[in-house]
């Protein structure tokens, strides 16, 4: 039998990133035991990396903004696909998040009369995300860690979860490993919150390091919880395209919200030409109008680069693909022409950007303040996720909550920048409070000891073959067939010919072998995250392919327009009893009718 | 171009520096070698990273004997005629390779005093903040926790003293809590004693290596450094304060008193 150590707490938390933090803090504050797994070190999780701040109708800098707004904001930009109640929760319960990470320690920029000052994003109608520079994550995560530390919370770092252990139908603990030294560790718990954030490395170019897998996608669906609209991954349109070394690495969105604006080879603001029909009320016509938004007029409509996500994504890559890209096969983002309007340009830019200014003079020695930038599409962000309750944010695995970006429903086919730390924070308080009271009105569950042998068998099985195939080779040459066949643009053909692909590369991965022994083994480490990554690259195919339209993020060139079929339904992928990936078309919840005239009101 | 990178590659029990020769391109950064390194020769090497733009502070290592952040170290900027030696921090235990275990620097913040608030400003249970006056700790909120601050101070590097000192970093954490406009802790004592902000000796190398450029030295420890004085070793202030607290007490005796009435 397996050599393992024993960890027992009421509420396991699996992810260190902001959900999860706050679910800790949360689940801890309810009185129940509290371990948090982190794959990194504490303080390092994606969240960090999060730039152009919190979405929440605070109302500071518009007194015009309020939940409602929000909500149906965060409708249209998901193609009201989304679970309304997780969109309305969302909405109401964000301000009040933002003030509580104050009350934590916070500093958030100002406004002039001292409270939080909120900036312009795409999709949203007024001035909103609350944010520090261009820094916020850092911030965020900070807070939330510093705080948790004093809340006792065990905090375990650089844990990788193999598998979720279950007593019958209901979740009973996790099984996984230290990175350290490779001991494999159970961790017994009533109740567990998976925070595993996203899936950036299955594709080539992405703004996610190396730790977004998707395990807490894969550890759910194996555990036979349900994933909904995994077809939806959001390309952001700007990332770094040059130098080759930091293709992918994110530009964020704040740079458009203070003014920059999107070009072509030939000079031109491409945007102009490409307006949605649902969002050219909203949307300024002229570059003069565009700018005064930037500025803060509020009789100003925001400029076409603030348009949603996916949208912009598109029309960059139509305008390389047409021939009008830059030299490196991107298009220009140029934030220093703003010196024609305001005369201190250039410390503005490094006040509100600073890190942007950094990241480009440090890798790309240009200086934005001078000179455009080269951006292009990068993968971001998965708006799929483990199919949650929207309340309580339990799967359909009794005992198994999640939240985050592994969870989804919020933010349907498209999420508007800046709802996704508020959706860390609602959801992580909800799934956090949730689960301590499933803990407390549960006991533990039994542990498997067949489940514990069968993962260790499988986490060891790379060492039996010294000689089999490097594990990065598969990893890369998945990340290169979901680029190519899954990525921005899709068509049917594509994609079928990435589910023949899919089934290869599980044979291959299978066999792969590594050096060394089980110690901090990055090549180890690798070889076990591919079961996750394939899970989820099988999962977004299925759903990609089952979605016989183009909605929000999902572009198929072979079914370029919105299909009324797909309108009331999410895709849902869930494992079969005899272990194969089943997806089908789940209905929507039927949206009551004060939300739809809420909707109706801000058309 | 060829290049060649000469890794330490080892544990605890020791080690030695391997060569690997490697292709290298325009843009390359340090990280971007390892990697590549890893993926074809080495799958084994051991190096931590997440987000390779200078924001989460995990690739933390020395680079031809200088602290860098790997991920923002351009080959470029480096002489690529000679090998470029990579390895790891020398002030922390070593894991494996180039990586270090940092725990101790987990354990050392968990011991300061947390953030504790005055009464909200405001009905709706908020604040009002001035920009201006938190543009200070801002900059120290900048903090990536990197630790390579902590790597180059010779108070922990040379003299082992992580029992007695906290080190650049927290006091950099230190300063952001005590200088927050709404904080109403003190930490002044155990800065002095626990802490041992006066190991310091102020000699800037933690504000050379910093990747976020925060004036460690100048805005964190030296204004710490002056609140430790005044309040330890300023004779009208010691005076002062004593006088206080004995009216304090007298105060607290008479209420206490009062109550038992």
């Amino acid at each position: 039998m397996a050599e393992y150590e024993t960890f027992t707490h009421d509420v396991l938390v699996i992810g260190s990133g902001g959900a999860g933090l706050r679910a800790a803090i949360e689940a801890s504050a309810a009185g129940v035991s509290v371990g948090m797994v982190c794959k990194c070190l504490l303080g390092k999780a994606h969240t960090v990396m999060a730039e152009g701040g919190i979405a929440a109708a605070l109302a500071n800098v518009d007194d015009r903004d309020n939940w409602q707004v929000h909500f149906a904001d965060t409708m249209r930009g998901g193609q009201y696909v989304n679970n309304w109640r997780m969109a309305e929760l969302h909405a109401k319960e964000a301000p009040a998040r933002v003030r509580e990470l104050e009350a934590w320690g916070a500093v958030f920029d100002r406004t002039e009369d001292g409270r939080i000052l909120q900036r312009n994003f795409g999709g949203h109608k007024y001035p909103r995300l609350a944010h520090v520079g261009d820094r916020t994550g850092l911030e965020m995560i900070r807070t939330l860690q510093d705080t948790g530390v004093h809340r006792g919370i065990d905090v375990h770092m650089e844990i990788c979860i193999l598998t979720l252990l279950k007593d019958g139908n209901r979740i009973a603990g996790a099984f996984g490993y230290d990175r350290e030294r490779g001991r494999f560790k159970l961790f017994r718990a009533k109740a567990i919150v998976l925070a595993t954030g996203g899936i950036g490395k299955a594709y080539k170019i992405t703004s996610n390091s190396w730790d977004c897998t998707g395990d807490g996608h894969a550890l759910a669906y194996h555990a036979g919880a349900e994933l909904i609209d995994m077809e939806f991954i959001q390309f952001h349109p700007t990332g770094m395209v040059w130098p080759p070394s930091v293709r992918g690495m994110l530009v964020t969105e704040g740079v458009r919200g203070e003014g920059g604006i999107l070009t072509n080879n030939e000079g031109k603001r491409f945007m102009f030409d490409a307006i949605p029909d649902n969002y050219r009320a909203q949307t300024a016509d002229n570059a003069e109008e565009g700018w005064r938004y930037c500025t803060g007029d509020k009789n100003a409509r925001r400029p076409p680069e603030l348009l949603t996500r996916d949208h912009v994504a598109r029309c960059i890559v139509r305008e390389i693909k047409e021939g009008r890209g830059t030299p490196h096969g991107g298009v220009y983002l140029d934030i220093s022409w703003i010196k024609e309007k305001i005369s201190n340009a250039e410390e503005h830019i490094k006040r509100k950007l600073p890190s942007m200014y950094h990241q480009f003079k440090a890798l790309g020695d240009i200086d934005i303040t001078k000179e455009p930038m080269e951006v292009g599409p990068t993968t971001h962000y998965i708006m799929g996720g483990v199919h949650v309750d929207p309340d309580t944010e339990m799967s359909r695995v009794p005992g198994l909550f999640a939240a985050g970006e592994c969870a989804a429903g919020i933010n349907g086919a498209n999420r508007l920048g800046g709802n996704s730390l508020s959706d860390l924070l609602v959801f992580g308080k909800r799934a956090g409070e949730f689960a301590a009271r499933y803990a407390r009105d549960n006991s533990l569950g039994e542990v498997d000891n067949r489940q514990i042998d069968t993962a260790v068998a499988a986490a060891l099985r790379p060492f039996e073959h010294e000689t089999g195939e490097n594990p990065y080779a598969v990893q890369r040459d998945l990340q290169e067939l979901m680029q190519h066949n899954v990525g921005i643009v899709r068509n049917e053909q594509e994609m079928q010919t990435a589910s023949e692909e899919l089934r290869k590369l599980w044979d291959r991965a299978g066999h792969v072998g590594v050096i060394g022994n089980r110690d901090f083994n990055p090549g180890w480490h690798t070889a076990l995250d591919l079961k996750s990554l394939l899970t989820i690259s099988e999962a977004i195919t299925k759903a990609a392919i089952e979605r016989k339209e183009s909605r929000g993020a999902q572009f198929r060139e072979d079914l370029p327009n919105k299909d009324e079929k797909f309108s009331k339904v999410n895709t849902l992928v869930a494992k079969a009893a005899d272990g194969s990936m089943q997806v089908r078309l789940e209905p929507l919840p039927e949206m009551p009718d004060y939300l739809k005239r809420v909707i109706e009101e801000m058309k | 171009m060829n290049a060649v990178f000469k890794i330490w590659r080892g544990d605890a029990n020791g080690g030695e520096f391997r060569d690997y020769a490697i292709e290298v391109s325009e843009g390359m950064v340090v990280l971007d070698a390892v990697h590549d390194i890893q993926r074809t020769q080495a799958n084994d090497l051991a190096c931590r990273w997440n987000c390779k733009a200078g924001k989460c502070g995990s690739c933390s290592a020395e680079v031809n004997g200088m602290p860098k952040l790997m991920c923002m170290t351009r080959l470029s900027d480096l002489p690529m005629d000679k090998p470029v030696r990579i390895e790891p921090m020398k002030a922390f235990p070593i894991m494996k390779d180039i990586i270090t275990d940092v725990s101790w620097n987990f354990r050392v913040k968990k011991k300061i005093k947390p953030f504790k608030p005055r009464p909200p400003d405001a009905a709706d249970g908020t604040w009002r903040m001035k920009q201006q006056d938190i543009d200070r700790i801002e900059e120290f909120r900048k903090c990536i926790e990197c630790f390579l601050c902590q790597d180059v101070c010779h108070v922990l590097r040379d003299h082992r003293k992580h029992d007695e000192f906290i080190g650049p970093r927290f006091l950099v954490h230190v300063a952001a809590l005590e200088m927050h406009p709404l904080d109403t802790e003190d930490r002044i004592e155990e800065l002095r004693k626990a802490q041992g902000i006066g190991y310091c000796n102020i000699t800037k190398c933690c504000t050379k290596v910093c990747p976020e450029e925060i004036h460690i030295t100048d805005n964190a420890i030296i204004p710490l450094k002056e609140r430790v004085v005044d309040r330890f070793f300023d004779p009208f202030g010691w005076i002062w304060r004593g006088l206080k607290r004995r009216l304090d007490r007298t105060a607290t005796a008479n209420a206490a008193a009062a109550r038992k009435v």
